[in-house]
């Protein structure tokens, strides 16, 4: 994107008060803050998880249509890079439905004020954190690790 | 209740015959964003439960525990829910990034269809599975 352009001639003053002038927030030279990384990771998380529908959908058709095809899913998705695949889902599973209760409780009015989203954040943060380790700490002890 | 969910009064016919983006049926997109958040907060949590229970187990295991009535009709929940929301998601993020009209509304149906087809197989498995 161009900035907006103003008149062409003029001192050189004049150039440096349009250079230094606030630009509006757009992506590129926008300072994460974290509001910003707590929404766009919803986003991302959201469409990763529309993404891992297809997954479901493989699964399930996998294990309606026999011993074999369900072979070939539990094979791909045991091995070790199905389970990092399978791991990134979990965290953007828990994100996504940390972030998405704290979308319902800021939707009724709460928690808006700086102080609110910053506690929010972080709770969301940590949340998805535990929720993630907690599962796969109870996958591992279930195999028998 | 009902008025506020129905969209259409304020709308000139244009804006109503293409039925794209904010403030179009924006409410009831809304509502049904968090309608289905919720629907899915408690199934997922089930959803992950149970593949984290399962996923060692024997095909013949997995089989019989969709079977189960209770399992099939949680799945099919899960499936319906999720899907929806995706769907309803997935338009959003669509809307606010694809900038051309014509690919835009390409996509939508591209992405709508897509989901439909693959929720409604999703549905006919489980219930070959357990019927
Ligand atoms: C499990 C399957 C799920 C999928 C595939 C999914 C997918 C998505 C997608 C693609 C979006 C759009 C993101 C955006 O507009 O920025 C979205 C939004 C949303 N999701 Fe989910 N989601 C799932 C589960 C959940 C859960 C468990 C919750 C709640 C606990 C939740 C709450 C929300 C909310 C509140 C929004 C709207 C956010 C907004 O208005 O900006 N979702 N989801
Ligand atoms: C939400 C984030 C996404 C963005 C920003 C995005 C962006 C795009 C863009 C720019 C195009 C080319 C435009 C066009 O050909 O119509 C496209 C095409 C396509 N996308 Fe996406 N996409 C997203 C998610 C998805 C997801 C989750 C699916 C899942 C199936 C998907 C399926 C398709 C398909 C099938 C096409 C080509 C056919 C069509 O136009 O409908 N997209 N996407």
């Amino acid at each position: 994107m161009s900035a907006p352009s103003g008149s062409t001639s003029g001192s050189s003053a004049a150039d440096k008060a349009k250079r230094e002038r606030p630009l509006s927030p757009h992506l590129q030279i926008y300072k994460p803050q974290i509001t910003s990384v707590t929404s766009i990771l919803h986003r991302a998380t959201g469409v990763a998880l529309a993404l891992g529908l297809f997954v479901l959908g493989w699964g399930l058709i996998a294990l309606a249509s026999g011993e074999g095809s369900y072979a070939v899913f539990k094979d791909f998705w045991g091995s070790i890079f199905g389970m990092i695949l399978l791991f990134g889902w979990s965290f953007a599973f828990f994100y996504h439905f940390c972030c998405g209760l704290r979308h319902l409780v800021m939707d009724t009015g709460r928690m808006m004020d700086i102080k609110g989203m910053y506690k929010a954040a972080y709770i969301t943060y940590a949340g998805a954190l535990v929720l993630t380790m907690g599962t796969w700490i109870v996958y591992f002890a279930c195999s028998g690790y | 209740m009902t008025m506020k969910w129905t969209s259409g009064g304020m709308k000139s016919p244009l804006s109503r015959a293409r039925g794209l983006g904010s403030a179009k049926s924006g409410s009831h997109h809304w509502m049904m964003q968090r309608v289905t958040a919720v629907s899915n907060a408690v199934l997922g949590l089930w959803f992950v439960w149970s593949v984290l229970t399962l996923a060692n187990a024997d095909y013949a295991i997995v089989r019989d525990w969709l079977a189960a009535p209770v399992n099939a009709i949680l799945m099919i929940l899960f499936v319906i829910s999720s899907y929806y929301h995706a769907v309803l998601g997935l338009q959003v993020v669509t809307e606010d990034y694809v900038h051309c009209e014509g690919l835009k509304v390409i996509k939508l149906m591209g992405q709508k269809l897509l989901y439909t087809g693959l929720g409604v197989a999703c549905v006919f498995a489980v219930l070959k599975v357990a019927l």
